[in-house]
């Protein structure tokens, strides 16, 4: 039976990465490396306003000042931001009316990807925003929302027809003095979705972006804004791959959400950028900043993610809970594989009474990879019967992988409960004998096992994702055990 | 007498320090001795005292306690003290060996090492040097970490005085050791004693050790402790800490454990001013057993910090961790937690929790329990949990007619005596369980700060009548 296991393990951690291929668009880059002038050239393509422009080079001049963070427990070679291209763009002549003018090879790819863009899919419900590389290619059902004052678009699109509320909302969440790389993402940011649910309006269908790096040696800043006006209701997802090279790619976004008073917001992400090969060459480097502020009373944010690729990921999806009443949700499954690293958990600030927040994360680690939970839970003087649920658990998958779990808790008033549980263990012999016994082979018990170990989190998704995540948990890790 | 005020930097005084006395810092230390020392005192050139920008100090800012004028007495002198008369221990029925370090040093009626009749050797570091140095030889820095931080490379800079503990092979020691740690002056004292305890192969002993301030001047304690318990020893190591609020106290305890070696530790801090522990374990070999249990009741500014690390570095190894803190008023308290998991450490059974109430909106828990894990066939957990006492179990407690205070002391009694309870010397788990159940009434902050000095004979009584549940 150990051999049987073996080759199951062999035959599903080679198996292949299936949204590896390459589209040949023709693309329009910026000239590699980055300064002053990278900044202001993007800026330039992209016709922004004065103000845009300032807010770039303030990031960028104070990203000079800032070095890469090392507290995190992943290993990687220095980046060379000077050997990077930040801005790529598919080539296009004039803007877009009707998808017919869209460059069929990247109608092919997004088909290809099982992403349609076609308004004949109205009936399934998602409005998409299509982003390939730097840009933006396609927003579908915009009318459709429209219609309800809900403004979905992108990012460049939103600095141009709705500057108001970008320059009320962008950086207010995750400023640029926030981290190194919110500092570059905030200089170089190509694009994005822009989103904004006008007062008491739920959002009748799901709204999705879809992020592809198609370029070489090309970086992806891009920048997500939500805001959830008073008693406005959305969910949102996304999703993301990467063509199969050998370099790694530097992927780092910002997504920052608000929530007004009674709002809530719905997020939702599957995340599987190339991861590289099995040797652990290749593969993006997933540096994302996410961070919620539910900023009303009775708001309500909740990150779902599902983390299956990327040869490096560091991500904290975080919130902080200032309204009374405030709910801050944060579920997660982080599979790692081959030498795959995720360093991946959440912030939960309380400031607002009687705020509550829950957090299930589970980490899935095989082969030679390494999957950490870091996670804060702050909860402050005023912050009075504040109460918080931490959940996380590490499954592990062979004898060569790492599973860790650095949770902090600073409670600063008595009123307040906060709970912390965690547990690190392999597949139990038990479940695994049972399901054998009763017929089962082995693979199928495993990929049952797995999957029932991450439901709790996968029963979260909305519907169209949760299908695509449980495909994409069984592809990384079937028969993974060790 | 050397002595040495503080007014540029504490760091370059003690390199003054050290440049200044080498010779009585070496006295009877052996060529390999001199250059562990030399290199220490190169490591704490290197790394400086710790600050709040390291990881493991985020939350423990020193730098305020390193600004006293303190005194640091590094000539030996036979200490003359009378120590009954200066301290009793007045737990009833507990038989104890008890050895005293007063301000640092040792101090003794007839000899400053004993060597008992099974060829345990129990005494003074300094003089164990002079007696037993390939003993000392073969042990000294050998489990320490130097690099963990400054004060550890610094101690063993300047390494002097301390308890020296040796039980040979096959050897039971019966009577447990009290090793009572008392600083009393007036001066303000910076003090960095010194420990090693070897348990050699299949044999057992029970310390019991006292951190005890009599008096109310600034003070400061950088103790190291360095134990070897060997293959299928075992050690209960019962730490009892009652400081005075103006009394600075580093443990760090560094225990290296082979084979089937099994280590039981209590740590009861009842009253602190600034107290960090911490508490080092290697559990290298297989079939260890590392049971860690610790509680720490603080009030007003107190601040007490717990730092654990157990490493398994081999297969089949249990540890088991359970920390409880109650925190009133605006007192402090940071525990943090790491177990790891090496690469052939199969079959490892770790789990550990923290547990705290916080009974003001001033008082401030920060807790930190991590784990990482290299190998798969394992089983680990953590838990830590905030919070304040169950509202259900009060609301049973005050439908049978107790009183609103009567039941919040049962229950907080409660919620400690888990801890409590695992303490392995009866003797002392009834006077500790009073001396808490005290402390949670606050009785002892009106005392003279010394628990062992109280001066009620008879056992405190629980003022709660259990026949009326």
């Amino acid at each position: 039976m150990e051999n049987d296991k073996n080759n199951i393990i062999q035959e599903l951690t080679q198996g292949d990465y299936k949204y590896g291929f390459v589209t040949d668009i023709e693309t329009e880059t910026s000239p590699i490396g980055l300064s002053e002038d990278t900044v202001r050239y993007i800026s330039a393509k992209k016709n922004e306003p004065e103000f845009m422009l300032e807010f770039r080079l303030k990031a960028y001049r104070h990203w000079l000042t800032l070095t890469e963070p090392t507290w995190a427990h992943l290993h990687h070679p220095p980046i060379d931001y000077q050997n990077i291209i930040f801005y790529a763009a598919p080539k296009k002549q004039q803007t877009l009316n009707s998808l017919d003018e869209v460059d069929p090879e990247l109608l092919k790819t997004f088909n290809k990807l099982g992403i349609s863009l076609e308004e004949q899919k109205l009936f399934s419900g998602v409005a998409v925003d299509a982003v390939v590389d730097s840009i933006s290619v396609k927003t579908t059902f915009k009318e459709t929302l429209s219609e309800k004052g809900i403004i979905f678009c992108s990012y460049s699109e939103a600095v141009k027809e709705h500057p108001d509320l970008v320059k009320k909302y962008m950086g207010s969440v995750v400023p640029y003095t926030d981290n190194f790389f919110a500092a570059l993402n905030s200089a170089v940011f190509s694009d994005g979705s822009f989103c904004y649910i006008p007062p008491g309006v739920r959002c009748p269908i799901e709204l999705s972006t879809y992020f592809r790096i198609n370029a070489a040696n090309s970086g992806q800043f891009e920048r997500t804004l939500i805001i959830a006006d008073e008693g406005s209701y959305v969910s949102y997802m996304e999703g993301c791959t990467a063509p199969m090279r050998d370099e790694n790619q530097l992927h780092a976004a910002i997504v920052e959400i608000i929530a007004h008073d009674n709002a809530e917001v719905k997020y939702s992400t599957v995340q599987n950028w190339y991861p590289g090969n099995k040797n652990g060459d290749g593969g993006i480097y997933n540096f994302v900043t996410k961070r919620g502020f539910c900023k009303g009373h009775n708001s309500k944010i909740s990150w779902t993610q599902v983390e299956t690729g990327s040869a490096i990921t560091w991500k904290y999806p975080s919130l902080i809970l200032k309204g009374d009443n405030s709910v801050g949700e944060f579920y997660s499954v982080a599979v790692t594989n081959n030498y795959q690293q995720a360093d991946t958990g959440t912030k939960m600030i309380h400031l607002g009474k009687n705020t509550k927040s829950t957090v299930i994360s589970k980490g899935i680690s095989a082969g030679k990879s390494n999957n950490s939970y870091r996670g804060l839970i702050k909860v402050s003087k005023n912050a009075i019967n504040s109460r918080n649920y931490t959940q996380c658990d590490s499954l592990l998958l062979g004898d060569k992988c790492g599973a860790h779990t650095f949770p902090y808790i600073e409670t600063n008033n008595k009123s307040s409960i906060v709970e912390h549980e965690a547990t690190t263990s392999k597949i139990s012999e038990d479940q695994l004998f049972y399901c054998l016994q009763r017929g089962i082979d082995n693979e199928s018990a495993i990929s049952l096992i797995v999957n029932g170990y991450a439901k709790e989190v996968l029963n979260k998704l909305p519907m169209e994702f949760a299908v695509e995540a449980q495909k994409l948990l069984s592809i990384s890790l079937e028969g993974s055990v060790g | 007498m050397e002595q040495i005020t503080i007014d540029i930097s504490l760091k370059d005084k003690m390199l003054a320090l050290f440049e200044k006395n080498k010779q009585l810092l070496f006295k009877n230390n052996s060529k390999s001795m001199i250059d562990i020392k030399n290199n220490a005192i190169a490591k704490f050139n290197e790394i400086g005292f710790p600050h709040t920008k390291l990881e493991e100090w985020r939350l423990t800012n020193i730098e305020p306690y390193l600004k006293a004028e303190y005194q640091h007495h590094l000539q030996t002198k036979p200490i003359d003290v009378d120590i009954e008369s200066i301290f009793q221990c007045e737990v009833p029925d507990l038989d104890t060996f008890v050895v005293v370090l007063f301000n640092g040093r040792y101090i003794y009626k007839h000899t400053p090492l004993t060597k008992l009749d099974n060829g345990t050797i129990i005494g003074s570091f300094e003089k164990a040097l002079e007696e037993y140095p390939e003993i000392i030889e073969k042990h000294f820095n050998k489990y320490a970490k130097n690099d963990k931080n400054g004060f550890v490379a610094l101690n063993t800079a300047f390494a002097q005085d301390g308890i020296f503990i040796y039980v040979p092979q096959n050897i039971i020691v019966e009577q447990a050791i009290q090793i009572i740690n008392i600083i009393n002056t007036t001066e303000e004292v910076f003090v960095q004693p010194r420990n090693l305890f070897i348990v050699e192969k299949n044999s057992s002993i029970t310390l019991v050790s006292c951190d005890h301030s009599l008096t109310q001047t600034n003070s400061f304690s950088n103790a190291v402790t360095e134990i070897l318990i060997d293959e299928n020893a075992q050690l209960n190591h019962i730490r009892v800490q009652n400081k005075g609020k103006n009394s600075t106290l580093l443990n760090t305890t560094f225990v290296e454990q082979k084979n089937y070696a099994m280590l039981t530790s209590n740590v009861l801090t009842l009253n602190s001013g600034f107290i960090r522990n911490d508490l080092d374990i290697s559990l290298n070999g297989e079939g260890c057993e590392a049971n860690l249990y610790g509680i720490y009741l603080a009030d007003k500014t107190q601040f007490v910090d717990n730092h654990t690390f157990v490493d398994h570095l081999l297969p089949n190894s249990n540890s088991k961790e359970l920390y409880k803190g109650i925190l009133d008023d605006k007192a402090k308290a940071v525990f943090s937690g790491k177990v790891m998991v090496r690469r052939d450490a199969q079959k490892t059974n770790a789990f550990q929790a923290n547990k705290n109430i916080l009974l003001t909106d001033e008082a401030t828990i920060n807790t930190k329990p991590h784990l990482e894990i290299y190998a798969d066939d394992v089983k680990c957990s953590h838990g830590a949990t905030v919070g304040q006492l169950d509202n259900e179990a009060m609301f049973y407690l005050r439908s049978r007619g107790l009183g609103e205070d009567c039941a919040r002391m049962l229950l907080m009694y409660a919620f400690a005596d888990e801890v409590i309870n695992k303490i392995p010397i009866e003797a002392l788990r009834v006077r500790l369980g009073n001396m808490v159940s005290k402390r949670l009434r606050g009785e002892l902050s009106v005392c003279d700060q010394c628990v062992m000095h109280c001066n009620s004979k008879s056992p405190t009584q629980f003022n709660i009548d259990l026949s009326k549940l």
